[in-house]
Order: structure tokens, then sequence, then C-alpha cells
């Protein structure tokens, strides 16, 4: 019980990552694929944050003046997986943007059926 | 056989990882550098958000990289868009007035809520980029509530969008110039802490950044529905 205790955050993040690489290396169809590549961001961002959690934490912002310094949670995983999503999705809307590009030129999404894509 | 030999290099993968995990144990102490911005963050940057003052204050250079980063990403997407050949109009039954009222009625209060967000990133949990998010949200709904005013105002995007960056930009080369001189330097008086007017040039950046993400986005959303 104590090792689920301890290991949860870390086993659902890389659990979220290896679906994510796993539907990115055997799906064909391109629309699954970057289905595959979101999942996997939200893994990667997951995991950064559970790592700078510390027991009992609280978000690192000074709102009133009771509050302990002590107890306050990492805030650079935070900082940096703040950015991370905005990008995300920035680099989903790009990806999607090609998804259309492709459509229009093959007439498909699949991967395999585009003759340049040999696996 | 092409699954069995992903589900092999992923095992491998796996037990990398699971080695390397287990000398960080979950929920321990805050590693030295956290320990810094939380005890001394507070007087440096006046920001009562630590996470504000560690994005715009002490990693201000890497949040201008990543602002690059989501302008190239735009710039990418309609350049993607742009050599495509448009599609004739698709026909589309009009929306009820219940719901193009509502959105319509909804949409400044988003706007202003986005706003609230970024303008208070240096006091409460939200900023720049979240803010920026929520406005572009409110695009969305304009999108898909509202079928007669399909297209966001060009101009408008374009402007606030080049002076969110030369804004941001503008703020460090200033902070160059004056004071003990680094890019990015806090050279604003710190004002009291935990109000509004407070920590510097950390709101007036999170304003810009706002701006230029929320129009980075809405019109990352434009690009999108006009060609669907």
């Amino acid at each position: 019980m104590s090792f689920l205790h301890n290991y949860i955050y870390y086993i659902g993040a890389f659990g979220l990552i290896f679906i994510g690489l796993f539907i990115m290396a055997v799906k064909r169809n391109y629309i699954k694929i970057i289905i595959g590549l979101s999942i996997l961001e939200t893994g990667v961002n997951l995991f950064l944050i559970s790592i700078g959690y510390i027991k009992n934490g609280t978000a690192p912002i000074f709102s009133n003046a009771g509050i302990a310094a002590e107890n306050m949670v990492d805030p650079v995983p935070q900082a940096l997986v703040l950015t991370a999503i905005v990008i995300g999705l920035a680099v989903m809307g790009l990806a999607l943007s090609l998804a259309i590009g492709l459509y229009k030129h093959y007439g498909t999404l699949n991967l395999i059926k585009i003759k340049e894509q040999k696996w | 056989m092409r699954k069995l030999s992903i589900i092999i290099v992923l095992i491998i993968i796996g037990w990398g990882i699971i080695t390397s995990l287990q000398k960080i144990p979950f929920g321990s102490s805050r590693a030295k550098l956290a320990d810094h911005y939380i005890n001394e963050g507070k007087e440096e940057t006046g920001a009562a958000n630590i996470v504000t003052a560690v994005v715009v204050s002490y990693r201000s250079l890497d949040t201008l990289g990543e602002v690059t980063v989501l302008f190239l990403a735009t710039i990418g997407l309609g350049a993607v868009l742009a050599t495509i050949k448009r599609k004739s109009e698709r026909e589309s039954e009009k929306a009820s007035l219940i719901l193009s009222t509502g959105c319509k009625l909804l949409f400044p209060l988003i706007l202003l809520f986005g706003a609230y967000i970024f303008i208070h990133g240096h006091l409460t949990p939200g900023g720049g980029f979240q803010g920026g998010a929520v406005i572009a949200s409110a695009f969305v709904l304009m999108y898909l509530g509202c079928h007669e005013e399909k297209r966001i105002n060009e101009t408008g995007s374009i402007l606030s969008e080049s002076l969110g960056g030369l804004v941001f930009l503008s703020i460090g080369l200033i902070g160059l110039a004056i004071g003990t001189g680094y890019f990015l330097n806090n050279f604003l008086p710190k004002g009291e802490f935990n109000t509004l007017l407070s920590g510097g040039i950390i709101p007036i950046i999170y304003i810009a950044i706002g701006f230029k993400v929320g129009a980075e986005l809405s019109k990352i959303i434009d690009l999108l529905m006009e060609e669907s």
C-alpha cells in the first residue's frame, strides 16, 4: 500500500506517456498520431508537476500573511509546465494544419497509403 | 509483429525509468533553488505569486524564448494553410436566436475574465498565458455560436500581437540601459506587497504576454475554422 501511496503519480504519468508513445508508434492515421502526441504531452506535464510536489504542500502564492513558506511546493516545474501547455496547444494547431494539407493533397490520412511513408 | 517490437522497446524504456526514479522519492523536500525562490522571491521581485516571479522575473529570458516558439508555431500554421486552396463556402444552418444572443452576451464577459486573469497574474493563480487562452476561448464561442460574424478583426489581432512583443522586448532593453544593467532588469519600484500595483515590471510584462498569446491563439482558431 505504501508503494502505491508513494508512486501513484509517477505510475499515472508514465502510464500516460507510454500510452501516447504506443499510439504514436502503432497507429497509421495521422489524426490518431496527433491524439497520441497530446496524451504524451499530458503525461510529461503531470510527471514534471509531481516531481516538484512535497507532502501536504500548498501552492507557492503568498496570498495572505499567515501562509508558511516551508509547506510550499517547488515553483520551478510549475513555471515550466505553465508555458509548456500553451506551446503544446500551438504545436497541436500546427500539426492539425499539416493534417489539413495532407488530406487536401493525397485525399487520405492513412500514412501507409501515402507513398512517401514506408512504415 | 510491429506492436510486439514496440511493446518490447517500451518495456526497456520503462525499466530504465524505474531504476532511475527510485532515487527521486515522491513528495520529498525541495531543491535548494526552489528554497531560494520561495524564501527570497518575495523581497527580490515583489510578486506574491512565486510561479509568476519565476516565469517573468528570474527566468524571463526563457519566457521570451517560449513566446517566440508560440509565435513561430502560428507563423508556420499560417504558412502551411496559405499554400492550400480555399474551399468554397460550406452551407450551414443559422444559429437560433437564443444561441446567438447568449454567445454575444457572454463574449465580452469572457474577455473581461481573461483580462482579469492576466492583470492579476502576480497576485493570484494565473497570468499572461492562461489569460490569453481564456481570451481565445471567447473567440471559439463566437465562431461556434454566431455564424454571421465569421472573421476576427485582422488589424486588431496583428496590432495587439506586435505591440505585446514590442512592449516585452523594449522593457527588457530599458532594463539593460539603466540601473545595474542586465536584460529584463526589474527597474521599476516594487510597490506595496500583495497589491495590484506591485512587482515592478512583472504586471506590465504579463499584460503584454496576455495580449500576445490571446491574439496568437485566436488567430490559430481563426485560420483553422476558416479552412474547414
